[in-house]
């Protein structure tokens, strides 16, 4: 295990069949995310993007290969533990925002904590915390429907980060927001990786957005390219 | 915010859709409560039979006439404490219309035989006194309007007197009540031989007889003696309990329970269908939402539960309306005819056969939506947008 690693990739590939064709995402991938990090994942569309979020999001199964995280394997876990593991682990967030509308801004960002067995005082003040975190809290009684799109984008945001997990799995968080949300988005995003220690990793087609990571990766003919952080 | 919050906000995302299902539920459940319980207040007049009470009446039926010299025959047997005879005179009042149910009887064994009802012992010293007297249930008195020394011609449309007519002038000389609400009151009782003395046809007949035994488990070897007595002669006799005597008057009417049971069936049917593809396609409309849950954390087993408990939630709303609505029914139109069929309510067992048919309408309609948001793959659903 590779010290100080979150992630640990071995030999990943995903291969998908349709019809009688066999499609090969990308294959016997290697790749490591220590705590801490900041990745951009890029590349063209069909490159495997979203399909390496989800594996490390536990939400789907690599073909073959191994996912660590902590140094565990969570490729192999049943759908149960891996509900729980990402409950405790992982925050998401979508590009559509993918927030419920019939639940308030703060109801929305509590879902995760009833998955917990924390208090309603101690889940109150948690909520408060995310969406003062992520600078909305004045919008806690708003609908969905009641608020833009990058405020949308924030409830999002504090509805991944109020269970406090380890890591923030981010699919392409800027790709529905005007150029001044996805900026304040993606500040805020920073902020949680530089002030509160927060792994992301974000997938993103926008290479302005890709500047805001510690580093970038570019996902092309199934392989990586590494570039230099430039933020 | 908790599960429930959950369930109940989707229930009632879309109102409209929410409060039509709820009206369509609330419309079934008023249906079978109310009609089962009107059946139950029908039927309850019988179930308040005593146990030891038999009804002796001709093979062929009880609307053909038997020798009234059966009477002392009957009684002669061992195991029959007390015995009474009736014979059914179809009264009226006035109109054809108003109708009042009238027995020609021997009130003083008939009231032997239904120690259930009560008359004042000097009004029935008098009722006994005189041939004319008519002992009146209380009910008849309340619709009527009658009292004790009161005179009325009571026409009958089915007998005629020897002088053409088929009036009987009588006098009310006592009213009679019974101990419980569901023991009717709605009949008059005339004295037989008052009756019997100026037909123009059919004298010395008898309709059926009541009689005791004073031990249920004496029922059936009774009713087997009496029977035995008059089998091969022109008139057999069929003995049975009143219970099941009450039970095949009823079904003269038609197996109502059969044609309530068939009302009500494709009532439920239609609203299963309506709810259970209702819920299907707001399953579907929202399995996005459900990836998103299960993304965040939640165990297929939990959003299994919370959308089996949205259809459970919706049942139990429109179900227990209708429920109460019946009720609410069931007793104003109760009170209202009491007089005519005393002890319509709601009775328990039909409030929890409705319960049992919520729970089962919300389990099965939300079966299938609950499977398939349990089953919902993330990858899948969150790339539908």
């Amino acid at each position: 295990m590779t010290a100080n690693a979150l992630y640990e990739l071995s030999n990943l590939s995903k291969r998908y069949t349709r019809g009688r064709e066999e499609i090969t995402i990308f294959s016997d991938l290697d790749m490591a995310i220590p705590h801490g990090d900041f990745i951009a994942i890029m590349g063209p569309s069909g490159s495997g993007k979203t399909t390496l979020l989800n594996l490390l999001g536990g939400i789907d199964a690599p073909s073959s290969g191994e996912v660590r995280f902590e140094g565990a394997r969570i490729d192999n876990l049943s759908q149960a533990k891996l509900s729980k593991w990402r409950a405790a682990n992982a925050g998401f967030i979508f590009q559509f925002y993918n927030l419920m509308p019939t639940l308030t801004a703060a109801q929305n960002v509590e879902l995760p904590l009833l998955l917990t067995k924390l208090s309603g005082k101690e889940r109150r003040k948690r909520i408060a915390t995310a969406l003062e975190i992520v600078g909305i809290a004045d919008r806690a009684g708003h609908r969905p429907r009641q608020l833009s799109g990058g405020q949308q984008q924030r409830v999002a945001i504090a509805r991944a980060i109020v269970a406090d997990p380890k890591v923030l799995l981010a699919d392409e968080p800027t790709g529905d927001l005007d150029r001044a949300s996805a900026d304040e988005t993606l500040k805020t995003l920073q902020l949680l990786n530089s002030e509160m220690g927060k792994t992301i990793v974000m997938v993103t087609h926008d290479p302005a957005a890709a500047k805001y990571a510690k580093r970038e990766l570019h996902l092309d003919k199934g392989r990586f390219v590494e570039k230099e952080a430039l933020a | 915010m908790n599960d429930a919050t959950l369930v109940r906000k989707n229930l009632f995302r879309k109102k409209a859709r929410a409060i039509l299902l709820i009206i369509s539920i609330f419309i079934a459940f008023l249906i079978h409560g109310a009609l089962f319980a009107f059946n139950a207040g029908m039927s309850g007049g019988f179930g308040a039979v005593a146990a030891d009470r038999l009804v002796t009446m001709n093979r062929a039926s009880f609307t053909v006439p038997m020798p009234y010299a059966y009477w002392g025959r009957i009684q002669a047997l061992d195991g029959v404490e007390a015995i009474t005879p009736l014979n059914w005179v179809g009264g009226y009042y006035q109109e054809p219309m108003n109708q009042i149910q009238t027995f020609a009887a021997d009130p003083e064994s008939y009231f032997i035989v239904y120690p259930e009802l009560t008359v004042p012992a000097d009004q029935f010293a008098d009722a006994l006194s005189r041939r004319d007297c008519a002992i009146i249930g209380r009910s008849v008195a309340n619709v009527q309007g009658w009292e004790v020394g009161q005179r009325i011609p009571l026409s009958s449309n089915i007998w005629q007197r020897d002088d053409g007519t088929s009036v009987w002038e009588i006098d009310i000389c006592a009213i009679f009540d019974a101990a419980l609400d569901n023991v009717p009151t709605n009949y008059a009782l005339i004295q037989y031989d008052y009756f019997n003395e100026s037909l123009a046809f059919g004298r010395d007949s008898i309709a059926w007889f009541s009689l005791l035994t004073g031990d249920p488990d004496r029922n059936d070897a009774v009713a087997a003696e009496i029977d035995a007595l008059f089998a091969n002669s022109p008139n057999e006799t069929r003995t049975q309990t009143e219970a099941a005597f009450g039970e095949s008057f009823m079904a003269m009417f038609g197996n109502i329970a059969l044609i309530l049971t068939l009302v009500v069936g494709a009532a439920f049917a239609t609203i299963l269908m309506i709810v259970g593809t209702t819920m299907v396609m707001a399953i579907n409309e929202r399995i996005k939402e459900v990836a998103v849950m299960k993304t965040l954390g939640f165990p297929a087993p939990r959003i299994f539960r919370m959308v089996l408990s949205e259809s459970i939630l919706l049942s139990l709303v429109g179900g227990l309306l209708g429920l109460l609505a019946a009720t609410g029914l069931v007793t104003l139109v109760g009170a209202a005819i009491a007089d005519y069929l005393p002890g319509v309510h709601m009775p328990l067992s039909v409030a929890l056969t409705s319960l049992a048919l919520m729970l089962g309408l919300g389990l099965i309609t939300g079966l299938i939506p609950a499977v398939t948001a349990m089953r919902v793959k993330i990858v899948d659903a969150l790339g539908k947008s």
